[in-house]
């Protein structure tokens, strides 16, 4: 028993260097924690940001005008033809409207400043009111007109008072109006409807969202359309018909390549193949959703084939035990039970097709179009193009605009990947 | 168990019948209050003691109130059919279960008068003091050599180089290795043959000098040959360890054991001299197991 | 017809194709489904598909050629002296036409020879579309009755099907490799292209990348520099930074959810870290451009620094930020399958959970650490929105992380948004880059994916 005092002494020497031991392992823990920590951090002040910059787009300012829709500027020789009510002057309208709100001001430049207080889009709210109900010319009747982009920042708070005259955008006088409107309650916040109904617009207070969400969905419709079945169709042949040679090996490892080729590559491949050598529409929905297609198909035949890896093979063997072919096998009794994993495959696809920008840049989708697109041919953009448009625009007022586009961008986003993960969890199964 | 006697009542009559034998068994239980183990719970010369020992895996019971006494430089094995919580109970004496998530152990268990579960206990120590030898042998991806070091290195029990070395040389000889790894120590002890890894690996374990080793079958993946060489060498080292030895193989229990404990369901049946509980068990249970009626 | 109506058509046909085969095997053995060598429904399908398959196709290759056809008529039509244009300037007029045709009135006063040629566009564009709406559905009817010729009771129509079909997926599973051959074929034809005006080392090691080329002799203004060492050192500097901020944040936070972590705070922190994998990059560059960089300008003065506004800095750590949930969920998995035997055996010695991580579990996952770093490394170097948005456009060529850098990717975007002339180097030169990017990523995604299998093996 020679060892036994041996060994006390090993213990005691394990025990004297367990102090520093453990605190090492405590720095260890930390660091990790730190990792984990400004991870999460970082989630936490993206969102903050971008939320903090663009709730305010969800309201724009708004103001009161009592517009007389004289029938002499309207329509003179009352033929009541939309043609003729929609080339009215209607700026002449809100000119006189806002001189009787403002009597005292005069002078050119100040009354060319009192003008630009309304947005130049206003006319347009003006006409469609007409057109909508022509018995509205003749009378006089309270509207809200957008007010211009630098009014809405004065309202918002992001041009302060408290700044020099000098180094503001509105001067004193313009702040004054202001006031003089808030005291009598013709300007306010309102919902602003216009973000979700109008197209892009070199005006902040009139740039919408809806033809950048149009295009969007036209591209995605086209994706979906396209890499569904092609999706599908190699997961399936690859996971249960091909045979094990050269061949398939070469699909695979292509496949598992080009799920790693950066995007902007195939937007070359968009530009060189479907635009220059097909002659396909620049700017077209359906080039954009080609090129997302090819982009996203890795990621739908991935998922497929995991989907399809996870059907035991006993399924198999008893379609096949019953006498059914190969074919009806697969999908009478194999695809049904995989669909819900490639379903959810696609959906992902699909989330990563949506916020896909770079390689649309390089196939024109990037134009800067007012007209909200009625199909696949037409010019288009996409919600994340329209973010990047924005967000190298100039105006104070755009930065708002695009963190709203943004927020709207990450809603879709985070309600596909919601829908991804319900059906995961409602159809998982343990085999 | 209330579906099975809804719906089969003969097995009723069979489950008492098996009751009733095992507390007909009773009168040679010499310690009735401490549960339902047979046979004497107590070593000569106790170095680990247990007292009620319970784990919960969540909401699974895995053992259930087990006392049972380890003596000083015995070796004692541990027999009873998959599932019986036979390497559950090895893993609570030097705390692996702690690594095991939603893993509870409850009651006492003592080595050498210091409660291994007590709250201030630091279990870098008691692993230093209890090591424990795996089923599969799991030499790190390193060198022979660093595979050895690595104990002393971490528990700082080595001052120069030299020192190392012969820890290394002195742990590779008690594992009965030194021989047929010595011009090769810089090579990876993956590479050995299962056999060599196995010893490799109870090198590694003695090579930090505890007073205690587990072993979770260690022979289970081994071929006959170096299974042999493995019983040999814990033969060797009982003179300076304690030893407790998980075992599905009963020669094995046999050959290299002086008590034997059976486990079955998460209860310890019956516990006795190794001689005693292969040639003349008390509990029935324990006669089925070993005469091969299941396992 | 046009061609959503055309197409739709079709499918109607098919759908009918379908009815009109079932009926037809069920008249053929008058009711005697026994008889029938397979079920009715397959006659159908078969049908369907002679109907649909051969009239999609003309169809697809019609539309393809259609375009090139149109243009090279219309061309023919114009007088000599338009005809005898440059490429580039007939190429002009020519999408003067198409406007026109399409009823976009370009400027007021149209040339109108213009307008002619555009009324005979459209009149072409008339014809083209008659004949292939009249061929088209030739072509589908002729298959249906053709098919429906066919059909007897022992006609083997499911093994058809069934052949069609699996023809059908092998076609499907080929579209990754033409992808891949038009990826390459894209970049390299017009590489080659650039690289005949420009030597190739130049382009490889020349210092200097000014692309702007004169458009007329006499501009004032360089010639034209193609240079690519400073793009490649800009996107090697800004790539280092990401790396920087996320291999370190992203293995510790792997580290520690798979190790230290208890389930609860792993299974709501894990899915929260990978929300950041899931936000588009162009909210990354809004986020970069208009958040990140005036914080580091602005905390750059408070020291006295001079920072640029488009700092490689604040595209890096962006950037970072951005594939640290990569590298973590990589890393993740390469923990993962280090076997709990390592562990146990560790823990068995009585190292401490550090010690169990740093000398036995990362050494043994160092391989595949590497490989995901590699992957990482891939994707920063092909990020394209964040530095387009929050880096520079001027080619430096400097270390210093708090100047304005560019990017191989910045100039691909810069250099082919809006108008291209592809027989300018300055529009092939950004080919050249893709090449250069694609052919750099996907060595290290091979190498990068090698590595990781090689250490799955291990464990296997």
């Amino acid at each position: 028993m020679n060892n036994r005092t041996d060994s006390l002494s090993t213990m005691e020497k394990v025990r004297k260097g367990i102090a520093k031991r453990r605190s090492a392992e405590r720095r260890f823990r930390f660091y990790g924690l730190t990792g984990i920590v400004l991870g999460l951090v970082f989630v936490l002040i993206l969102f903050i940001s971008i939320i903090g910059k663009g709730y305010g787009a969800f309201q724009q300012t708004q103001i009161a005008l009592d517009i007389e829709f004289l029938e002499s500027v309207i329509d003179p020789n009352q033929t009541r033809d939309s043609k003729v009510i929609s080339r009215a002057d209607y700026n002449s309208l809100i000119r006189k409207s806002l001189t009787k709100v403002f009597p005292e001001v005069k002078g050119r430049r100040q009354i060319r400043d009192l003008n630009r207080m309304i947005s130049s889009g206003a006319m347009f709210q003006l006409r469609d009111r007409v057109l909508e109900d022509p018995s509205v010319i003749g009378r006089s009747e309270r509207v809200w007109l957008l007010a211009s982009d630098d009014y809405d920042m004065l309202m918002k708070g992001h041009i302060e008072r408290s700044v020099p005259e000098s180094e503001r955008r509105l001067k004193d006088h313009q702040v004054a109006w202001v006031d003089k409107l808030l005291e009598q309650g013709l300007i306010k916040k309102r919902f602003n409807t216009f973000f979700f109904t109008a197209g892009d617009s070199r005006a902040p207070e009139m740039a919408g969202i809806r033809g950048a969400l149009m295009g969007s969905m036209y591209t995605l419709f086209v994706t979906l359309v396209l890499s569904f079945p092609i999706g599908a169709a190699t997961a399936v042949y690859l996971e249960e018909f091909a045979p094990t040679n050269k061949w398939t090996d070469l699909i695979e490892v292509n496949i598992n390549n080009l799920a790693a080729v950066p995007s902007i590559v195939f937007g070359l491949l968009g530009l060189a193949m479907f635009i220059n050598f097909f002659g396909l529409p620049r700017s077209a929905p359906l080039v954009g959703g080609l090129v997302l297609t090819l982009m996203t198909l890795p990621t739908i035949i991935i998922a497929g084939r995991a989907a399809l890896k996870s059907v035991p093979p006993s399924i198999r063997e008893a379609a096949l035990g019953m006498g059914a072919s190969k074919l009806q096998t697969v999908f009478h009794h194999v695809l049904p039970l995989a669909l819900p994993g490639m379903l959810t495959g696609t959906i992902i696809g699909m989330a990563q097709a949506l916020g896909e920008t770079a390689p649309l840049l390089m196939i024109g989708m990037v134009a800067f179009i007012v007209d909200i697109p009625k199909g696949i041919f037409d010019s288009a953009t996409v919600l994340p193009v329209q973010i990047y448009l924005w967000a190298d625009s100039p105006e104070r007022a755009f930065v708002e605009r695009t963190s709203a586009a943004i927020m709207v961008l990450l809603a879709f986003l985070i309600s596909m990947n919601a829908v991804a993960v319900f059906l995961r969890k409602r159809f998982e199964r343990r085999w | 168990m209330n579906t099975v006697t809804q719906s089969k009542p003969e097995s009723v009559s069979r489950m008492k019948t098996l009751i009733n034998k095992s507390m007909s068994a009773k009168p040679v239980n010499f310690q009735g209050e401490m549960g339902a183990t047979v046979g004497s719970i107590h070593a000569d010369n106790p170095r680990i003691t247990c007292r009620n020992v319970n784990v919960f895996y969540a909401e699974n019971h895995a053992i259930q109130d087990i006392n049972l006494d380890i003596g000083t430089n015995e070796v004692i094995s541990l027999i009873g059919p998959s599932g019986c919580g036979k390497s559950t109970f090895l893993r609570c004496l030097n705390r692996m279960n702690d690594t095991v998530e939603g893993c509870r152990v409850s009651g006492e268990i003592k080595i050498d008068d210091v409660d291994v579960y007590s709250k201030h206990l630091d279990v870098v120590p008691l692993r230093a003091q209890v090591g424990m030898v795996f089923q599969k042998p799991n030499p790190f991806p390193k060198s022979i050599y660093d595979n050895i070091a690595y104990g002393p290195k971490i528990h700082g029990l080595a001052s120069t180089k030299a020192e190392l070395d012969q820890i290394v040389e002195s742990s590779l000889r008690k594992a009965g290795l030194w021989d047929e790894v010595k011009d090769r120590l810089d090579q990876p002890g993956t590479g050995l043959s299962g056999g060599q890894q196995q010893r490799l690996c109870i090198a590694r374990t003695l090579s930090v000098e505890p007073e205690v080793i587990l072993m979770d079958e260690p022979c289970s993946a081994l071929d006959p040959i170096a299974t042999a060489k493995i019983e040999q060498l814990i033969d060797e080292l009982r003179q300076r360890y304690t030893i407790a030895i998980v075992t599905h193989s009963m020669q094995q229990a046999a050959r290299v054991s002086q008590r034997t404990a059976y486990f079955h369901l998460g209860k310890l049946i019956e516990v006795g001299k190794t001689s005693d509980v292969f040639t003349n068990p008390l509990h029935e249970l324990t006669q089925d197991y070993i005469t091969g009626r299941f396992g | 017809m046009q061609t959503p109506y055309l197409l739709f058509t079709l499918l109607i046909l098919s759908v009918l194709a379908y009815f009109i085969g079932k009926r037809r095997s069920v008249t053929v053995v008058e009711g005697a489904l026994r008889e029938l060598h397979s079920l009715p429904a397959y006659y159908g399908y078969y049908t369907a598909l002679w109907g649909l398959i051969p009239a999609l196709f003309l169809m697809l290759v019609w539309l393809s050629f259609e375009p090139t056809w149109l243009a090279h008529q219309t061309v023919a039509s114009l007088p000599e002296e338009i005809k005898s244009l440059p490429s580039s300037k007939l190429n002009l007029q020519l999408n003067n036409i198409k406007n026109v045709a399409a009823g976009l009135q370009v400027s007021q006063r149209v040339d109108p020879l213009i307008v002619e040629a555009a009324e005979h566009y459209n009149r072409l564009r008339k014809i083209s579309n008659f004949a292939l709406t009249l061929v088209v559905l030739t072509c589908s009817l002729t298959g249906i009755w053709l098919a429906h010729k066919k059909i007897n009771k022992d006609y083997r129509a499911r093994n058809v099907v069934e052949k069609i079909m699996t023809g059908l997926m092998i076609l499907a599973s080929t579209i990754a490799i033409f992808t891949t051959v038009g990826i390459v074929a894209s970049v390299v034809f017009e590489s080659l292209l650039f690289f005949r005006q420009v030597p190739f080392f130049d382009f490889l090691f020349g210092l200097e990348w000014s692309p702007q080329t004169a458009l007329r002799a006499d501009q004032v203004g360089s010639s034209g520099a193609f240079g690519a060492v400073p793009l490649f050192a800009g996107t090697l500097l800004i790539s280092s930074i990401a790396l920087i901020v996320a291999v370190p944040i992203g293995l510790m936070s792997a580290i520690y959810l798979s190790e230290f972590a208890g389930s609860k705070f792993r299974s709501t922190a894990k899915p929260t870290l990978e929300i950041l994998a899931g936000i588009p990059t162009v909210v990354y560059g809004f986020f970069a451009a208009l958040t990140v960089a005036p914080f580091i300008r602005e905390t750059g003065e408070l020291w006295g620094w001079v920072v640029s506004s488009e700092s490689a800095l604040a595209a890096g750590l962006v950037m970072g930020i951005m594939i640290i949930p990569f590298v973590s969920s990589l890393s993740d998995d390469v923990i993962n399958a280090v076997p709990q035997s390592l562990r146990d055996a560790a823990y068995a010695l009585g190292a401490t959970q550090a010690e169990t991580i740093k000398q036995i579990i990362l050494p043994a996952a160092l391989p595949g650490i590497v490989g995901s770093i590699l992957l990482a490394a891939s994707r920063a170097i092909g990020e394209t929105m964040i530095v387009v948005m929050a880096a520079g456009l001027a080619a430096n060529l400097t270390a210093n992380p708090l100047e304005a850098v560019t990017t191989v990717t910045v100039q691909i975007v810069t250099l082919l948004v809006g108008d291209q002339e592809f027989d300018s180097p300055k529009t092939l030169s950004a080919f050249a880059l893709g090449l250069m990017l694609f052919v750099v990523t996907l060595a290290l995604n091979v190498i990068a994916l090698h590595i990781v299998r090689k250490y799955r093996e291990q464990y296997e």
